[in-house]
């Protein structure tokens, strides 16, 4: 866990004293609703649907036991008793009163949390792969490039009116799970062929109207130029992107109207005056992040526990939940354990504070005090003794959150939609909903495997609809809420978007298709094919002539 | 699809500023967190007036963007006649059931 | 205009000269980047301050070689939500050297007056009487800064850098150093 230092904290602090202050001329009409709006968004409160609504930022997905126990006291002293967590790894509060945030704010300063990037048109949270430290396949960790990001992105005094947000992930792992291909920027490291650890910097991936696969615009970016390299990109994006349409005002666009080539070659002659100067990062100083990241010290454990192996054949209900939501950790004796936020029927994502506060208890009992929140809207506790396993499950299965479905069809991704979302068309939640009771009573979950189905209640794509094996985006039909469904999409290291594959059904119809196009995958999948591999081989035909033969 | 304006009967909503909640703009010139409490307007005049007052309101921060919606009385009851109102006045669709109700060991 | 200029409420000393308006023998005049492109010898024959008004989607590498004998240079933010005029702010400083008076006009908003110095802004079209008390606040809410601009402020990474820098130092003359 990286700790602030004074530095660190005096920032925060500061920017709390600011916003109380643009919070009291709001609340006194000093300013008007068209003035304030953007400063309220660059502290990530919205106003939605029932209430505003405050993003809080969870930097590269990693907090603390402390930190988990204050979203609690937050939902319980702010909110209405829980949270939810996003697809770019941070919390959601949906009934914060403006009075009231600053409050807030102050709060989570008070355990180096804030809200920072979190809305507005600027360099919003960085992402990276929730198994970063941990992870087996992992070159280098991600975070600690995440942390100086971070920290050059806040409050950025040229890259704060940029044409529209800008999503940056990190990987440190071959393996990506950070969905790099569709970001604004994202960063792969790798090694070079003298065996140097540096980046690959894709540019004008995303999702939204207009889905793009990123592009590579550097192959290999030495570390100490990162921070200067991302300034030129940005610099040519602050001056060319477009800000005419809204839709067309992604970094994505720029890159494809005028080619990867030539969005090289101006970023390379804004780098020329940018690289060896301020920017340009020294060892010591990465070292001393990288230190304040504090290392987990783990005990030297032996690889396996004979009575793990043992539970897990004789209590099916741990094995299965062992088979799905435990990974190999880099550490022998230790596993990673992912908490499914999708108990079956429940809202995707969703948290209650009591649920928050076990969690950081389990957290502080067996986890080094260190939890994860990943892109799929789950929870990871991230250094686990594999001895420790059965206890947390049992906890677990006490606090409702035991599903055993990661990666599989419960394990869904959903925006708030319509329920909450002033941008939203129509529902997502509850569509997530019954997909999942559904699956659940028929058992199928763990048959059909690996399917990511994400669902978004707009064409903004917050629920990643575009990259879901499965993917559902709610529409407005003439005042009734119809659902698009695509098949074969991808965020993984051969991203693709998926395909369209068919006229739009209506919501009491999304069960039924869904189910239809898991029958047909079971019916056409050859032995151990996962879904996204049978679409893949098939092409969508046969799942679209099944969907629409009874129509 | 739209429908003859004349025909509609509205209401005039906004957020409230100091906590964002949904309201309706009252007879008594208030705003109200119960839809039952909302003024009407059955003619163009009438609405436009109504926004009128209501912006007012804004310029005074007491309200964040008022704007007007369909509302139809339904089972003696006044109810607007979109999804997306009728989520605002009544709350999401979603259950929440069991939020506060998780057992400590 | 009401104007900040440094940080106090000045008058006006540039007269704006149109496009089509003949071009007054003497006194400090500020015209349009187009017609500073287009009448380069009879602005050269003038002996008298000049002021060039950029438009946010103009080259501002196009001044580079113009930057010495220029004494006022307007950027514009049609929109205070249109945030192109930072880029071009700091390449005029930081890049091309820029001196002279750089100034903020159309939609410029308190909360953006730090940014705006960051970037390099000294001058600001600013219509609030209290602007010198707000100019203070806005420069001083925050005493820590994480970019290197042009401003001399330094960042944060450089005073972990000095930190680190006088450690060291201090364990070498005490002996300690590994």
């Amino acid at each position: 866990m990286y700790q602030y230092d004074h530095f660190d904290q005096e920032f925060v602090d500061q920017r709390v004293t600011q916003f109380r202050d643009q919070v009291r001329r709001r609340l006194t009409g000093e300013l008007s609703e068209d003035e304030f709006k953007p400063l309220r968004l660059t502290n990530g409160l919205y106003l939605q649907l029932h209430a505003y609504m405050l993003r809080v930022a969870i930097p590269y997905g990693t907090l603390s036991a402390v930190q988990m126990r204050m979203l609690a006291h937050i939902a319980r002293r702010y909110d209405r008793g829980y949270g939810h967590f996003t697809t770019r790894q941070n919390i959601q509060f949906n009934w914060i009163r403006l009075e009231d945030a600053p409050d807030a704010l102050a709060d989570l300063a008070s355990v180096q949390m804030h809200a920072l990037q979190t809305s507005g048109n600027v360099i919003r949270n960085t992402t990276a792969d929730q198994w970063a430290g941990v992870a087996l396949d992992e070159i280098e960790d991600p975070r600690i490039w995440c942390e100086i990001i971070r920290q050059w992105s806040s409050l950025h005094p040229e890259f704060s009116f940029l044409p529209r947000k800008f999503k940056i992930a990190v990987t440190g792992s071959p393996n990506d799970r950070a969905a790099v291909r569709v970001h604004d920027i994202g960063l792969r490291m790798h090694k070079n062929a003298a065996g140097e650890i540096g980046f690959e910097v894709i540019v004008g991936g995303g999702l939204g109207r207009t889905p793009l696969i990123g592009k590579t615009i550097a192959p290999f970016l030495p570390k100490q130029h990162l921070l200067s390299y991302l300034e030129a990109i940005m610099r040519v994006y602050n001056q060319a992107g477009r800000r005419d349409n809204i839709y067309k005002a992604r970094i994505k666009i720029l890159v494809h109207e005028i080619g990867v080539e030539e969005m090289r070659r101006r970023v390379e002659l804004e780098w020329e005056g940018l690289r060896d100067g301020r920017l340009q990062l020294d060892a010591s100083v990465v070292a001393d992040i990288e230190q304040r990241f504090a290392r987990p010290v783990y005990e030297k454990l032996p690889a396996d526990s004979a009575e793990v192996a043992l539970l897990r054949f004789k209590d099916k209900a741990f094995g299965r939940w062992m088979r799905a939501n435990v990974v190999p950790h880099l550490q022998p004796g230790y596993a990673i354990v992912n908490i499914s936020l999708k108990p079956e029927g429940e809202p995707p994502g969703d948290a209650s504070a009591a649920q928050m506060d076990a969690i950081a208890d389990l957290a502080d009992a067996h986890s080094l005090g260190e939890i994860r929140v990943t892109h799929a809207q789950n929870l990871v506790l991230p250094h686990v003794k594999i001895t420790d396993l059965p206890a947390i499950f049992a906890r677990l299965q006490h606090i409702g959150l035991a599903a055993d479905n990661i990666g599989q069809v419960g394990d869904i991704i959903a925006c708030p939609g319509l329920d909450f979302c002033a941008l939203a068309n129509a529902r997502s939640i509850p569509v997530a909903q019954r997909i999942s009771r559904h699956f659940a009573d028929a058992k199928l979950g763990a048959e059909i495997g690996d399917l990511q189905i994400k669902i978004s209640g707009c064409i903004n794509a917050c629920g990643h609809h575009h990259v879901g094996h499965i993917g559902i985006l709610g529409v407005d039909k003439h005042g009734e809420e119809f659902y698009q469904i695509t098949l074969g999409g991808s965020a993984e290291n051969a991203a693709s978007i998926g395909t369209i594959v068919g006229p739009a059904v209506a919501y009491e119809d999304v069960v039924g298709a869904v189910d239809n196009i898991v029958r047909t995958y079971l019916d056409t999948r050859n032995a151990d094919e996962r879904f996204l591999d049978t679409v893949r081989r098939v092409g969508i035909s046969p799942f679209k002539e099944r969907l629409y033969a009874a129509a | 699809m739209a429908k003859p304006a004349s025909s509609n009967t509205r209401a005039v909503t906004a957020n409230r500023l100091r906590d964002g909640a949904v309201v309706f703009r009252t007879v008594t010139g208030g705003w109200s967190s119960r839809i039952a409490d909302a003024e009407t307007a059955s003619s163009e005049t009438d609405a436009a007036r109504l926004l009128a007052q209501a912006e007012r309101d804004a310029a005074t921060a007491v309200v964040v963007g008022p704007y007007l919606i369909d509302v139809a009385e339904i089972g003696g009851e006044l109810r607007p006649t979109s999804l997306r109102e009728r989520i605002r006045a009544y709350g999401p669709t979603t259950p929440m059931a069991g939020v506060e109700a998780v057992p400590y060991l | 205009m009401p104007l900040l200029k440094n940080g106090r409420i000045s008058e006006e000393s540039w007269q704006p000269v149109g496009d089509e308006a003949p071009l007054p023998s003497d006194g400090a005049i500020v015209i349009s980047f187009a017609r500073f492109k287009a009448e380069p010898d009879r602005l050269a024959g003038r002996n008298a301050a000049l002021g060039v008004r950029l438009k946010n989607t103009d080259d501002v590498r196009a001044l580079a070689d113009h930057v010495g004998r220029l004494g006022l240079i307007v950027l514009e933010f049609p929109k205070y939500t249109d945030g192109r005029a930072y880029s071009q702010a700091r390449i005029l400083r930081e890049e091309l050297g820029y001196t002279g008076e750089l100034r903020a006009a159309g939609n410029v908003l308190l909360d953006q007056l730090l940014f705006m110095q960051r970037c390099g802004f000294d001058a600001f079209e600013l219509a609030r009487p209290d602007a010198e008390l707000v100019w203070r606040k806005a420069v001083s809410t925050f005493a820590v800064f994480h970019q290197p601009t042009g401003d001399g402020r330094a960042t944060i990474l450089e005073q972990r850098r000095n930190a680190l820098f006088e450690q060291r130092a201090q364990a070498t003359w005490s002996g300690t150093a590994g």
